[in-house]
């Protein structure tokens, strides 16, 4: 029985993580664009959605919180509120915090009580003082209200209290259409709702021919309701209560006679509201599908949950109460299991294909022209299959960036500086496992643009610069890569500190002579912190070096660029896909091995004038006009002994981020392709140099190699270094 | 094979029937519980892993997943032939991975009591004592029977 619970929750948890990235682009379209009335309407009811979703869970703090949210967004919605700055922080504030309970309630995990408590009362504040001026003109009756101690009201500051006002008594009429029930909405709830706004009497309308079992349409709405309800609240409250219902049934309600007796009217007992055991029988028809009887725990639901609308067999047409959510695109919500599966046939049947090109070559058929042009369809279909699963697993950065607002926010804030977080190429698509695995390296970037790359506000002044700090968070597709960049407006890096820090930590030797390339550089070092002094924010001895093996892990890499008082510029490069890979197929020693194309600067064929030792059995060759060492790439795995001469060999040069270079001497190229990326260290283990496995079109396995390992390799390992004191 | 049971030192029960498959490496004999055997393959080149332990023979495609090949002979230290045309080699499960074992040629598949296997002799603490497990006798034959977990050591896959 828990399991179908659990699934529905699981569920309201992913429609939680959509809402609120509405609710972050609803603010952030807030901030940019002034006060629309349809954007407070999206964030409105996007946190609305989350305090309905929360309700049926029984998930208080969510409820309590998002209400106290939803309650100055309605100020807004009312235009009694103005989005002044000060109100758009504070909501950004408290979406974040928003966004915390949901994962608490999630996980389960504590909740910073505090943070809580204290937006609590910032909200009602921000809620409750607006009311207190503006209300009298619209609400003059209840001008007593006000004498209320708002600190006490968490639940409903802005409604005027029930019990000072006189009740009034209403005739409602509700007849539900048959979309009504399709769209999983219960009618006892919404008389049970009704009944907790005051006394009610319901009447069940039974029309006179009821049909037979046999001739009964299960689909069909018989029922209609009267209720006489007795309440102190006004049309707007009984009529909230049907909310969800608009459209999805015939509803009137009018105000009775006032000299009509309420007196006769039960007490307001919830529960007593209940129509005839007849209403069960619909409600419990066999036909309906099984996810209907699944939403009957979720009775204070007022959004129609994912699982309710799919399970609308009757009804074409659209539930309007359906549109009501936030837009989202037709999108399809898939296992990711389910996708990484996929991806992984795609990536057999790319192997296979190749194999199959193969034998038909062996076989002697390539010449074959219809054999060689069906192989070629063939070809062009798994490469079409192949984009398409790797686009599955695409998604915008955007996700990534909205939660790099917060990080602007939350460090501004703790440093005291006034920050703008500008970001672009929100759409920029990249692989899904690679936003993951970016959120910490980015974040940790962030942090550092704004508690060390901008200046303090009276520094930026005195440099007559906008008080206000930039960071610009930018994402583009660039030849075949990513390019996510991490900009700030602020000093940019004090090369001669950085320098002078290095020598203290002894991280490099005293005296050296760098350029400004090379100090910056610095940076990526192990151990290195700019920071003066400790700050909360960064400094903690988690450097750039973490953030730059994170990104090197991806495969990507990290430059940095800074100009003096202009700003500081971190651009990370990204490889699209952590599936497939450019690499360049070469052999050495009889083995076949793949170097990624990404990190091959050129190839040379090695000529005997251009080859020079150095020192005892180095050698360097001459590439224009610079000096690289040779590195065999055969002894260097230890395929074979070192050779002798490299002499006509062809070499790979090779370079890495931070400039260092060398040549891999090889055998032969064979084939530059893509390959598909096969882990090692499941099935075996880490292996030193290697980066992953792959299959060839003989079915072969290849090692991919991780070229900036195999160099960075200390020069005692291995032969490294080319014997070449007998060469030529 | 006879039910008659004798004392036996081992943990295995005594009345269940193991299936064991035995295969050659040099001139010995050994097996492995059938259970944990995937399949058999016949032998193809494997690639050479670098800085791997010579044992290693290298890795496999197996349907499109990444094999590693143990060298049964060396691992044993039994001098058996160099990987030929007729090496064969056994998949076996080892916990959540496979593994494949290089061997000479496959021989049989032998149902053995529980009871029949005996606890190896504690003589040597030579190093290939730790890969038998069990010993047994069929049809006069010494058969060992091969302790998987320590053919493919658990610390070289975590490092």
């Amino acid at each position: 029985m828990s399991d179908p619970m659990q699934e529905i929750r699981a569920s309201f948890f992913v429609e939680c993580d959509e809402l609120l990235e509405a609710l972050q682009d609803g603010l952030a379209a807030l901030e940019g664009e002034g006060d629309d009335a349809e954007t407070i309407n999206i964030v409105f009811r996007a946190v609305h959605s989350i305090k309905g979703g929360a309700g049926a869970f029984g998930l208080d703090d969510l409820v309590g919180f998002a209400h106290a949210f939803e309650t100055v967004l309605d100020e807004m919605r009312a235009e009694r509120l103005d989005p002044t700055p000060e109100l758009l922080r504070l909501l950004f504030r408290s979406a974040d915090t928003l966004s915390d309970l949901v994962r608490a309630a999630r996980d389960q995990a504590p909740v910073d009580a505090a943070r809580v408590e204290t937006l609590l009362a910032e909200l009602e504040a921000a809620g409750g003082v607006e009311e207190a001026e503006d209300e009298p003109a619209d609400f003059q009756p209840m001008a007593v209200s006000l004498d209320l101690d708002l600190g006490d009201k968490v639940a409903v500051p802005a409604e005027p209290d029930p019990l000072s006002a006189p009740e009034t008594l209403w005739s409602i009429r509700f007849a539900p259409h048959p979309k009504l029930y399709a769209a999983g909405h219960e009618p006892l709830f919404l008389l049970r709702a009704l009944a907790a706004l005051g006394r009610a009497d319901v009447t069940c309308r039974i029309p006179d021919a009821v049909p037979s079992f046999e001739t009964c349409d299960p689909g069909a709405s018989l029922l209609a309701w009267d209720i006489r309800l007795a309440t102190p609240h006004g049309e707007a409250e009984i009529r909230d209560v049907f909310e969800f219902a608009e459209g999805l049934c015939e509803l009137s309600v009018v105000q009775s006679d006032p000299e009509a007796s309420v007196a006769d009217l039960p007490e307001p007992v919830p529960s007593k509201g209940g129509p005839s055991p007849i209403h069960r029988d619909v409600e419990t028809d066999p036909s309906r599908p099984v996810a209907q009887d699944l939403s009957e725990p979720m009775e204070d639901l007022p959004d129609p949950s994912p699982t309710v609308t799919s399970a609308k067999p009757e009804t074409a047409t659209p539930d309007p109460a359906a549109q009501r959510g936030p837009k989202s695109g037709a999108t399809v919500r898939v296992d990711l299991d389910r996708i990484e599966r996929l991806v992984n046939l795609v990536g057999e049947l790319v192997i296979n294909q190749a194999m199959l090109s193969q034998s038909f070559t062996e076989a002697g058929l390539a010449g074959d022209s219809t054999v060689a042009s069906g192989l070629d369809e063939f070809l062009q279909l798994t490469r079409d299959i192949q984009d398409s699963v790797m686009m599955i697993r695409a998604q915008p950065v955007k996700s990534l960036f909205q939660r790099m607002g917060r990080i602007v926010r939350e460090s501004s804030d703790a440093v005291g500086k006034s920050v703008l977080l500008v970001s672009e190429g929100e759409a920029t698509e990249i692989d899904k496992t690679m936003i993951e695995r970016l959120s910490d390296p980015l974040m940790h970037m962030i942090r550092n643009a704004v508690d060390h790359g901008l200046e303090t506000p009276d520094l930026r002044r005195a440099a007559h610069k906008p008080e206000q700090g930039t960071v610009t968070l930018t994402a583009a597709h660039r030849s075949g890569r990513v390019v996510i960049e991490v900009r700030d407006d602020g000093a940019g890096i004090n090369r001669q500190k950085v320098q002078s820090i290095a020598e203290d930590r002894g991280l490099i030797p005293r005296g050296l002579t760098l350029g400004d390339a090379e100090i910056d550089n610095l940076l990526f070092l192990p151990g290195f912190s700019t920071a003066g002094q400790v700050s909360s924010l960064s400094g903690r001895g988690v450097g750039m070096d973490v953030v730059k093996s994170a990104i090197s892990a991806l495969g990507g890499r990290i430059a940095i660029t800074s100009s003096p008082g202009r700003g500081t510029s971190f651009s990370i490069s990204l490889p699209l896909t952590l599936a497939v890979l450019d690499g360049m197929v070469v052999e050495t020693a009889g083995e076949t091995l793949v170097v990624p194309l990404g990190s091959i600067v050129e190839t040379l064929t090695l000529r005997d004038e251009d080859l020079a030792p150095i020192g005892g059995n180095a050698t360097a060759v001459r590439i224009r006009d610079s000096f690289v060492t040779l590195v065999d790439l055969a002894a260097l795995l230890g395929y074979a002994e070192t050779r002798r001469s490299c002499a006509d060999g062809i070499a790979l040069l090779i370079s890495q981020d931070d400039g260092a270079k060398a040549a891999l001497v090889v055998d032969r190229i064979v084939d530059q392709r893509q390959v598909v990326i096969k882990g090692l260290e499941e099935s075996y283990g880490r292996v030193p140099g290697v980066a992953a496995a792959t299959i060839l079109g003989d079915g072969r396995i290849a090692l991919i190699l991780d070229p900036s390992d195999l160099i960075a390799r200390p020069p005692g390992h291995g032969a490294a270094s080319l014997l070449l004191t007998e060469a030529g | 094979m006879t039910d008659t049971a004798e004392p036996t030192t081992s943990a295995e029960g005594s009345g269940a029937v193991l299936e064991l498959l035995s295969f050659k490496v040099g001139e010995q004999e050994y097996s492995v519980d059938i259970m944990a055997v995937r399949e058999i393959r016949s032998w193809t080149r494997a690639t050479s892993l670098p800085h791997a332990p010579s044992y290693v023979r290298g890795v496999i495609n197996l349907r499109g997943t990444v094999l590693p090949v143990v060298d049964l002979g060396v691992r044993l230290g039994i001098a058996s032939a160099e990987p030929n045309e007729r090496s064969v080699i056994i998949v076996v499960d080892l916990g959540d991975r496979a593994v494949g074992l290089r061997v000479d040629a496959v021989s049989d598949i032998l149902a053995v009591p529980g009871s029949g296997l005996q606890s190896p002799p504690e003589l040597l603490a030579d190093q290939a004592d730790a890969f038998i497990r069990a010993l047994t006798i069929v049809d006069g034959r010494m058969i060992r029977v091969l302790e998987l977990t320590e053919v493919l050591p658990a610390t070289e896959v975590a490092a």
